[in-house]
C-alpha cells in the first residue's frame, strides 16, 4: 500500500491573500485507507487549507498532486471530479430539504426523453433509505426534511453521500466540533467505517482526544506551517495536544485547572 | 430429515426478516404527510374563504358564470403569482413584476400600432425583451450581492416610470394606447391569447341542457377565458417542474443554502437568473393577454402587481427566506384572491373590505407558515 503514490500528495504549499500570509509552506499526504488528522488551533490555516484541496482557492505556490499527477482546480467542481469530496461542518445540508433531495442535490439521477426528463425520485429514495440504512438511521423516512435529523446523523448522511458518489478522498471539516458525546462517537465509528473501505481520509479537528480515537497519522498545523507530521505510534495524547497548541502555556494553565484541559 | 429442512427454512426466512426490517420504518401518519405540504395553508383558507361566500354571497356566485368571473382576475394575477412562487423558493424577490407588465404591454402595444409587426414576432420580441431585462436584474442581484428587494425596488420605479414616458411619446401625450386589439389582427396566435378555449365543449353541454344557455340555444358562458387556461396550464407545469425534474430541485437548493448547494455542484447563478427572466416572461404574457384582451394598453397596467403576487405567493406557502413553498399553493392564493375581491360585490358588504382582507390574509399566512415550518421541518 505504501509503494502506492499518496491519493493527495502536496509539499510546501503556499497561499497568500494579499499581504496576508495564509499558508506559508505546508506539506502533507494520505493514502487509501487512512485518517490523516490535521490538527491546529483557530488561525493556524486549516481552513484555507481545506478550501485549496478542495478547489476553492488556488494556492499561491507549491505543488498539489493527486495520485502522483499534479493538478491545479478552478473549482470546487473540479475537484469533486477527481475524487475529492470536502464534508463542511454546516454547510452540507439543506434543512428545509428532505433527505433524499439532499442526498442527490447536485447529482440527481433523471430518467425519461427531453421535454418529459425528470428525476428518478423511486431509486433516490431506495438508495438514500439503504444508505441511511447503512449509517444506523434506519427507522426514519427519506422524505422528512433534514432538519430533523440530529447533527451527528446529518453528518453522517453528509459523509454517506460523499461515499457514494465515488468520493475516494474525504476531507472532513471539524465534523464532530458541535456535536455531543453520543453523536460524536456515531460520526467517529463511521470514518472508522469509511477508511475501511479503503477512502483516505483527511480529517480536520481541533479536538485531541477525537483525532486520536480514529487517525493514522497526525499533521499538525500551526503559522500556516506544518510543525511536523507523526504515525499513531510515534506520539503520545499529551504530546500532540502541546504540539498543537504551541507548548508552554497550555501546560500551564492546565496545571492550574488540574490537568484537564 | 431435520438437518436438512432447517437450513432451506432459515433461508426462505431470511427474506421475511429483511422486510420486517424495512417495515421499522416509522408509518408515516396521514396527518404528518399532509402538514408537510407547503400548500395545505392557501387550501385551507380557500375553503374557508369559499364556505365564507357560499353562506353570505348571492347564490349566483357559485354559478358557472360566476366562477368564470372569480378566475379571470386570478388568472392574471396567478401566472404572476407562481412565477413570484418560484423566484421566491430560488431565494429572490422581484418588487419589478406589476411595472414589467405595464413596460412589456406598451412595448408589444407599440410593435403592433407603430412598427405594425406581424403578431407572431410582436409576440416573441416582448417575450424576449422581458426575458432579457429580468435577466439584467438577475445579473445585477447575483454580481453585486445586494438583496434583489433592492435591486428590483430600483426597476419597479425605472420600469413604471419607462412606461409613462414611453407612452406619452408614442401616442403624442397621452396615457393610453389604443388600437392595438384592432391592428393585432385576427387568426390562430390570436386564439391562444385572447378570446375564449373549448367552445365546442360547451355547445355540446348547453345542447344538452348540462349547463345554462339562452333561448336562442347560445350557452351563457361560451367557453373558458384564454387567460384560465393559461393559468392551470402554468399552474402544472410549474409544480412539475419544481417537484420532478432536476431544475426543481436545484431550486429548492439555490434558495435553501446557495453556499451548501454550490458545494454539491449546483450551479445557483444561473438558476436564479433563470427565475428572474421566467418572472419576467410572465408578467409579458400577461401584459399581452390583457392588452388583446381590452385591445389597449396604459400606464397603470399591472399597478401593484407586485404585492398582490407576492401575498398571493406567501398564502401558497412561501417563506420569505426561501427555500420552501409551492406553486400549486401560488395557484390556490390567486384564486383566493379572485374569490375575494370579485365575491365581495355578491354579498352587502362594502368591496373595499377587501384590503383589510387582504393584509389580514398575509399576516395569517406568514404566522401559519412560520409555525408549520418550525412544526413540520424540524426547528427544534
Amino acid at each position: 500500500m505504501e509503494s502506492q503514490a499518496p491519493l493527495i500528495e502536496i509539499r510546501d504549499l503556499v497561499k497568500h491573500f494579499g499581504s496576508v500570509i495564509a499558508l506559508s509552506g505546508v506539506s502533507l499526504s494520505v493514502h487509501r485507507g487512512e485518517v490523516m488528522c490535521l490538527l491546529g488551533d483557530n488561525g493556524a490555516g486549516k481552513s484555507t487549507l481545506i478550501k485549496t484541496l478542495a478547489g476553492v482557492h488556488k494556492p499561491t505556490s507549491g505543488d498539489f498532486l493527486v495520485e502522483g499527477k499534479p493538478v491545479s482546480f478552478a473549482s470546487p467542481r473540479d475537484a469533486l471530479d477527481a475524487g475529492i469530496a470536502t464534508v463542511y461542518q454546516d454547510l452540507a445540508m439543506i434543512p428545509l430539504m428532505s433527505v433524499t433531495r439532499n442526498f442527490f442535490m447536485g447529482r440527481e439521477p433523471v430518467k425519461g426523453v427531453w421535454p418529459f426528463r425528470r428525476v428518478d425520485f423511486d431509486h433516490c429514495d431506495e438508495v438514500t433509505r439503504e444508505e441511511m440504512h447503512r449509517i444506523g438511521i434506519d427507522v426514519r423516512d427519506p422524505h422528512q426534511a433534514v432538519g430533523t435529523l440530529s447533527g451527528g446523523e446529518r453528518q453522517c448522511v453528509a459523509i454517506a453521500r460523499a461515499v457514494y458518489f465515488g468520493a475516494k478522498v474525504l476531507i472532513l471539516d471539524e465534523p464532530t466540533s458541535a456535536l455531543g458525546v453520543a453523536q460524536t462517537s456515531m460520526v467517529l465509528k463511521y470514518i472508522h467505517q469509511v477508511r475501511s473501505k479503503g477512502l483516505g481520509v483527511i480529517f480536520i479537528t481541533h479536538n485531541v482526544r477525537h483525532a486520536y480515537a480514529v487517525g493514522d497519522r497526525f499533521t499538525v498545523l500551526n503559522r500556516g506551517k506544518t510543525l511536523g507530521t507523526y504515525a499513531k505510534s510515534e506520539i503520545q495524547i499529551d504530546e500532540l495536544q502541546n504540539l498543537m497548541a504551541g507548548g508552554k502555556e497550555l501546560q500551564a494553565v492546565s496545571a492550574e485547572l488540574g490537568g484537564m484541559v | 430429515m431435520v438437518n436438512t429442512t432447517q437450513p432451506t427454512a432459515d433461508l426462505s426466512s431470511a427474506p421475511t426478516v429483511k422486510k420486517i426490517q424495512d417495515e421499522r420504518l416509522r408509518e408515516v401518519s396521514f396527518v404528518t404527510r399532509i402538514m408537510r405540504r407547503p400548500e395545505l395553508g392557501a387550501l385551507a383558507g380557500l375553503i374557508l374563504v369559499a364556505i365564507f361566500f357560499a353562506s353570505t354571497a348571492d347564490p349566483s356566485m357559485f354559478t358557472l358564470a360566476g366562477i368564470m368571473n372569480i378566475l379571470s382576475p386570478a388568472a392574471q394575477l396567478g401566472i404572476l403569482a407562481i412565477a413570484a412562487a418560484l423566484l421566491m423558493i430560488g431565494g429572490e424577490f422581484d418588487l419589478s413584476i406589476g411595472s414589467m407588465v405595464a413596460f412589456t404591454g406598451l412595448i408589444f402595444g407599440a410593435f403592433i400600432t407603430l412598427n405594425s409587426w406581424p403578431l407572431l414576432l410582436a409576440i416573441a420580441a416582448t417575450l424576449v425583451i422581458a426575458a432579457v431585462l429580468g435577466g439584467l436584474n438577475g445579473q445585477l442581484v447575483i454580481r453585486t450581492r445586494l438583496p434583489s428587494f433592492i435591486v428590483t425596488l430600483a426597476f419597479l420605479f425605472i420600469l413604471r416610470g419607462l412606461s409613462l414616458v414611453g407612452l406619452k411619446w408614442a401616442t403624442g401625450g397621452s396615457t393610453q394606447m389604443r388600437g392595438i386589439g384592432d391592428q393585432a389582427g385576427e387568426g390562430l396566435i390570436r386564439e391562444l391569447f385572447s378570446g375564449v378555449a373549448f367552445e365546442g365543449v360547451f355547445a355540446w353541454l348547453a345542447a344538452n341542457d348540462l349547463i345554462g344557455k339562452f333561448p336562442n340555444g347560445t350557452p351563457t358562458v361560451t367557453g373558458v377565458p384564454v387567460s384560465i387556461v393559461w393559468f392551470v396550464g402554468f399552474a402544472l407545469l410549474a409544480t412539475w417542474i419544481l417537484l420532478r425534474t432536476r431544475v426543481g430541485n436545484w431550486i429548492f437548493a439555490a434558495g435553501g443554502d446557495p453556499n451548501a448547494a454550490r458545494n454539491s455542484g449546483v450551479p445557483v447563478d444561473r438558476v436564479k437568473t433563470a427565475l428572474f427572466m421566467l418572472t419576467a416572461a410572465a408578467a409579458a404574457v400577461v401584459a399581452i393577454l390583457t392588452v388583446l384582451d381590452a385591445g389597449s394598453t396604459d400606464a397603470r397596467r399591472g399597478f401593484q402587481k407586485e404585492f398582490e403576487a407576492i401575498i398571493a405567493a406567501v398564502i401558497g406557502g412561501c417563506l420569505l427566506t426561501g427555500g420552501y413553498g409551492s406553486a400549486i399553493g401560488a395557484f390556490f392564493g390567486a384564486i383566493i384572491f379572485g374569490m375575494v375581491s370579485i365575491g365581495l360585490t355578491y354579498t352587502r358588504f362594502d368591496s373595499d373590505w377587501f384590503q383589510v382582507f387582504l393584509g389580514a390574509m398575509l399576516l395569517l399566512a406568514v404566522l401559519f407558515n412560520n409555525f408549520i415550518r418550525r412544526k413540520v421541518t424540524g426547528e427544534r
